[in-house]
């Protein structure tokens, strides 16, 4: 398939950079995180009126079924303004789940809520504060009709709006390294289940869930009998492709941002960007950006077809790209100087949530790993 | 011009007709020993009238793929060339890639001068001289940087003096890659002292063996010569052998480089015919749980080969992105300088996964690696070195002042 965007592509491109651009700009941010915040229940209703709230999620289940390539364009655009919404977690990686892994009951049962935005479905898998989604400590064991589940998770996305949570735990009661994982499905407001939110540096909130004893209906659970690894597998491909999608467009806001500046700053009488040492730092800057457009393009493609390589060019694509964001807001806050330093200037923010991003669904370290154990060294 | 849904079926349909031809027509003629990968430069052909053909599988594939036009797939068929479109091409390439088929010709005629030369050239130079390099029987050097011209190329100073019906060239190049070894040349003269610099750059060919031309091999520290010193005194050029107008060779210069910037940038995304970095690696050193013995190495090679990844898309990417008519522009000078520097950085993590047994020096078996390490050092100033390069990415397309 050729490495550039379709018709309808570009059309979705327009509609996420004029929606999004308009309303969620940086200074809805910047907002939110002075009235303390949470989220924009507006523009959550905003993005289900256009749909993406079931972009990747088939028709029949009131979705757009646009695939993966269009669910990177849209979060490429969020990263651009650093919009927050659970767009990533519930509409594209527990959907997915759920689509690829769940009965026919439970798909017509969750993925119209999902399609809609009403459910907002929160993945928790992380039990460490590094990402290890192979080490699973909590548990689901059989109690009656249904599950007992127990068990601590963190650093859960969406925590403050999920309506749901998709719990990874280990169904045959045993703490767990890989294949021997479900996913069970627990309401918000379910006994037994603590939610503890904490303010991250980019102004988002997580949640530490602690399971005590929560009690599921079976037909909550999905990959029953450890059958979810190649799921969860996939889903996490997902997750890191479209995270590195989200970096891009984090990462490229600040360099289009930087090379502006560039031009408008003078000293010594002239634009800063006259200046060899700032033009090679730019430009080198770019070149890396355009090999993450590149592989990131290619990743989510490998999603949409599920080629044999998607694994690997998943993890090559957040590893890329994770690198290069942190290499695009340190570059950016040097070339700008003081002023990059301030709070009244947006480029903290840049930086700050690119090093939550980053975190989310494996870092640069952990995926160039895993790229080296799928290529066999 | 958009195509209904029927015409695109009729050309995918067309398509895997050709892809079935091209791969039947592959196993048939390609040498079995043409299918190894190129280990050595002696694997390679260049071609010409002092070539001596390293086999007769070498020379056969040669004239097969030479009577098709497919030793340059997309020029046009009436010089000679494959006359093939962009997608068949690309077909080619990867029926080629999937048997580990070897480029018939390495050649500047091909990667440089040719694409030139049928834009700015005139019918009797492309009738001339474009079926001659497509069966491989001209090979080119090209004159360029001089002693006092190199990053600033259009300083140049070699001159060639208006003598009715023909130039007097007399000036000296330098880098001449295979001056030595090559049939004509392909110079940049200046014929106009008084203007800008880039508006007094004349682009004229000639050959090799006419009376005035000399040339020293220039020893370089991998202990070969590819590269040559070469002097002018009172060569006599024809008119006829004028590209272009005359005072307009720089364009046909620019155009020319950013030919040669594919082709260097290349180097670093041939990743078919070769053996990946991290299996080299595990062969060398081992591993532990299925990871390399040595983490550091691990983490540089898994980095590099992610990279490495991510260039060989971007090549794919200008090139799908340029049929779509979607280019940004100054793609190849993107190429050249990440090509360049991560062949470099290739070989160095060889060195390191050599380690003392990469030092060895003096017999050809042994020292084609420190050699290709030393060789590598010149990727990034060749055609333009990486700062050059950074200039131009700066400039046109950031569109930094100065």
């Amino acid at each position: 398939m050729a490495l550039i965007f379709n018709e309808e592509q570009q059309m979705l491109r327009d509609a996420a950079k004029t929606f999004i651009g308009e309303s969620s700009p940086v200074a809805r941010l910047r907002e939110l995180r002075d009235r303390g915040e949470a989220w924009s229940p507006d523009l959550w209703s905003g993005m289900a009126d256009m749909g993406w709230t079931g972009i990747t999620i088939a028709e029949q289940f009131g979705g757009l079924d646009f695939g993966y390539v269009g669910a990177g364009i849209i979060l490429e655009e969020c990263g651009r303004t650093l919009a927050a919404s659970p767009l990533l977690s519930s509409s594209m990686v527990c959907a997915d789940l759920v689509a690829t892994l769940g009965s026919e009951q439970q798909k017509s049962d969750w993925l119209p809520g999902i399609a809609s935005g009403e459910w907002i479905v929160s993945l928790a898998l992380n039990e460490a504060d590094r990402f290890d989604p192979g080490t699973i400590a909590a548990t689901a064991v059989a109690d009656g009709s249904g599950f007992a589940l127990a068990g601590t998770k963190r650093h859960v996305p969406d925590a403050p709006m999920a309506t749901h949570f998709l719990v990874v735990a280990c169904t045959n009661g045993q703490a767990a390294t890989g294949d021997d994982l479900s996913l069970c499905l627990v309401d918000r407001n379910a006994a037994g289940l603590g939610v503890t939110l904490s303010l991250n540096l980019d102004a988002r909130r997580v949640g530490e869930l602690q399971l005590d004893a929560v009690r599921i209906d079976a037909d909550r659970v999905i990959g029953l009998g450890g059958g979810a690894g190649e799921g969860l597998q996939r889903a996490l491909d997902i997750a890191a492709a479209l995270s590195a999608a989200e970096l891009l467009g984090l990462a490229q806001e600040a360099f289009e941002r930087t090379v502006g500046y560039l031009k408008e700053r003078k000293q010594f009488g002239v634009p800063i960007g006259s200046f060899q040492a700032l033009q090679h730092r730019a430009a080198q800057l770019f070149a890396e950006l355009e090999l993450c457009k590149s592989v990131v393009l290619k990743a989510l493609q490998a999603i949409d077809a599920d080629a044999p390589d998607r694994s690997l060019l998943a993890s090559a694509a957040k590893a890329k790209v994770a690198k290069t964001a942190r290499l695009a807001v340190n570059e950016a806050v040097q070339m700008h100087g003081g002023i990059g330093m301030t709070d009244d200037f947006d480029l903290g923010f840049f930086m700050k949530r690119a090093a939550a991003a980053v975190q989310e669904y494996g870092d640069d370290y952990y995926h160039a790993d895993r790229f080296g154990r799928l290529s066999g060294y | 011009m958009a195509r209904t849904f029927a015409q695109e079926e009729i050309i995918v349909a067309d398509l895997d007709t050709f892809r079935e031809e091209t791969r039947a027509w592959l196993d048939e003629n390609c040498p079995a020993s043409m299918r190894r990968p190129v280990m050595t430069d002696k694997d390679l052909c260049w071609g010409g009238r002092k070539w001596v053909f390293a086999s007769d599988d070498q020379r056969v594939w040669l004239e097969r793929m030479a009577e098709r036009g497919w030793t340059a797939p997309q020029w046009p068929a009436e010089y000679g060339g494959g006359g093939l479109s962009k997608e068949e091409a690309k077909i080619l390439k990867q029926e080629m890639t999937r048997i580990g088929a070897r480029r018939p010709l390495d050649s500047f005629g091909i990667d440089m001068l040719g694409p030139a030369l049928l834009k700015f050239g005139n019918e009797a130079q492309k009738r001339r001289f474009i079926p001659e390099i497509v069966r491989g029987e001209i090979r080119w050097c090209q004159g360029y940087s001089e002693p006092n011209a190199g990053s600033d190329l259009a300083s140049l100073q070699a001159r060639a003096d208006d003598k009715g019906d023909h130039y007097l060239v007399n000036g000296s190049k330098v880098w001449t890659s295979y001056a030595d070894k090559s049939d004509w040349i392909f110079c940049l003269v200046r014929t106009d002292f008084e203007g800008p610099k880039h508006q007094g750059i004349s682009f004229l060919l000639f050959d090799m063996e006419s009376e005035g031309v000399s040339v020293n091999p220039i020893r370089l520290i991998s202990g070969n010569s590819p590269f040559c010193e070469t002097f002018f005194e009172n060569v006599r050029v024809p008119k006829a052998h004028l590209v272009g107008e005359v005072n307009q060779g720089w364009s046909i210069a620019k155009y020319l480089l950013t030919h040669e910037r594919e082709m260097i940038g290349g180097f670093g995304l041939s990743r078919s015919g070769r053996e990946s970095l991290g299996t080299i690696a595990r062969q060398a050193l081992g591993s532990a749980d299925g990871r390399l013995a040595n983490e550091g190495l691990r983490a540089d090679i898994a980095a590099f080969e992610i990279d490495e990844l991510a260039f060989a898309l971007t090549a794919e990417r200008v090139v799908d992105e340029a049929r779509a008519g979607q280019g940004t522009g100054a793609a190849s000078s993107l190429l050249k300088l990440y090509g360049t520097e991560l062949n470099k950085v290739r070989n160095e993590l060889l060195m390191s996964v050599g380690g003392s047994a990469a030092l060895r020096w003096g017999d050809a078996q042994h020292t084609a690696l420190s050699q290709h390490w030393l060789r590598s050092k010149g990727n990034s100033l060749e055609g333009g070195s990486s700062e050059i390069q950074l200039n131009i990415i700066a400039k046109r397309i950031l569109g930094l002042p100065g």
